[in-house]
């Protein structure tokens, strides 16, 4: 089993991934420099998180269009996994990936602190050792973090179920309080149609670790191990 | 033959604009009340094409295709010599 995190000019979470994936999940991990194209041997591939390009244009508009993002999209098409985190969410979106678009938050500032999230599907290979309605702990860090759609797009999420996360209060109740960048029905995380593909603006990278404070994170890379796991099985 | 395209991207009509809106707020705090105000990204782009409509139909694929995200955007091109 092979992981890929792709550094993009402007990646700043890039290692962080690798150093979870690696150290703490104990899978192979390659880092992936957009310039050099992606073979076809890894399992999942993650986007890191960061500022890729100096998020000029939109945030991940410009690692969008990067060769290797051609790559990136052949790969999901195959069924194969893709993570994107915080900028990387940005950058599926853009790549039209995911559906919808992270835009700036409603109050237009930089956020950086734990916020929690209501579990809303554990039907993914990103969430299945969740329990639905569980309520984790993960931290945000971004300024375009707003989840916006076409109404058509809300209908197909829910009907599907595809939204992966909500942000939540520590209860689990899904409010305006607890909804830190105007994300539309609070949503931040999103699965793609074929729910190989997820888009989330939390950093699981950063909630990996006991000394950190949190390993709700930690679940999300370890049910895309299982998932590939019994794939290969 | 060489054109300009003069490319305008904003924000759909009923998007919020975080930004515009702590924009109008400092115009307020320097005195001056305003009942709306939204912003946009202006392009000024020159290449080749072989007719005013070329022009415009590869204006609007680099819209379609980079500068404009159809989520939350609309853009006009205006196209001169």
């Amino acid at each position: 089993m092979k992981f890929a995190v792709i550094q993009f000019g402007g990646s700043n979470c890039d290692r962080d991934a690798e150093y979870v994936l690696s150290e703490i999940c104990g899978v192979d991990t390659d880092l992936v420099w957009f310039k050099s194209r992606l073979d076809d041997s890894y399992d999942a591939v993650i986007l890191p998180g960061g500022f890729s390009y100096g998020d000029y244009l939109r945030a991940g508009a410009i690692a969008a269009r990067t060769p290797v993002m051609t790559d990136v999209v052949r790969h999901a098409n195959k069924g194969k996994l893709v993570l994107g985190i915080c900028n990387g969410a940005q950058i599926l979106d853009e790549s039209g990936l995911i559906p919808g678009m992270f835009t700036i938050n409603a109050y237009p500032k930089f956020i950086c602190r734990p916020v929690h999230l209501r579990v809303e599907s554990t039907d993914s290979p990103f969430t299945s050792l969740f329990r639905k309605g569980e309520v984790i702990r993960i931290p945000i860090a971004h300024k375009e973090g707003r989840y916006v759609a076409p109404e058509k797009v809300f209908a197909d999420l829910s009907k599907d179920d595809r939204v992966a996360f909500r942000f939540c209060t520590p209860e689990g109740e899904i409010t305006p309080e607890s909804n830190p960048n105007g994300s539309a029905g609070n949503i931040t995380g999103v699965l793609s149609e074929k729910r190989n593909v997820m888009a989330m603006m939390p950093h699981p990278e950063r909630a990996s670790e006991e000394v950190l404070g949190s390993t709700d994170g930690k679940k999300i890379f370890l049910s895309m191990i299982r998932h590939i796991e019994r794939n290969e099985a | 033959m060489q054109y300009q395209a003069k490319i305008t991207i904003a924000l759909k009509e009923g998007m919020l604009d975080p930004e515009a809106r702590a924009i109008q707020h400092a115009l307020a705090n320097l005195g001056y009340k305003t009942d709306a105000l939204t912003s946009a990204k202006l392009f000024f782009i020159r290449f080749d094409a072989k007719g005013k409509k070329e022009a415009e139909e590869m204006a609007a694929k680099m819209c379609e295709r980079l500068l404009a995200n159809p989520v939350i955007h609309q853009y006009t091109i205006e196209v001169s010599e």
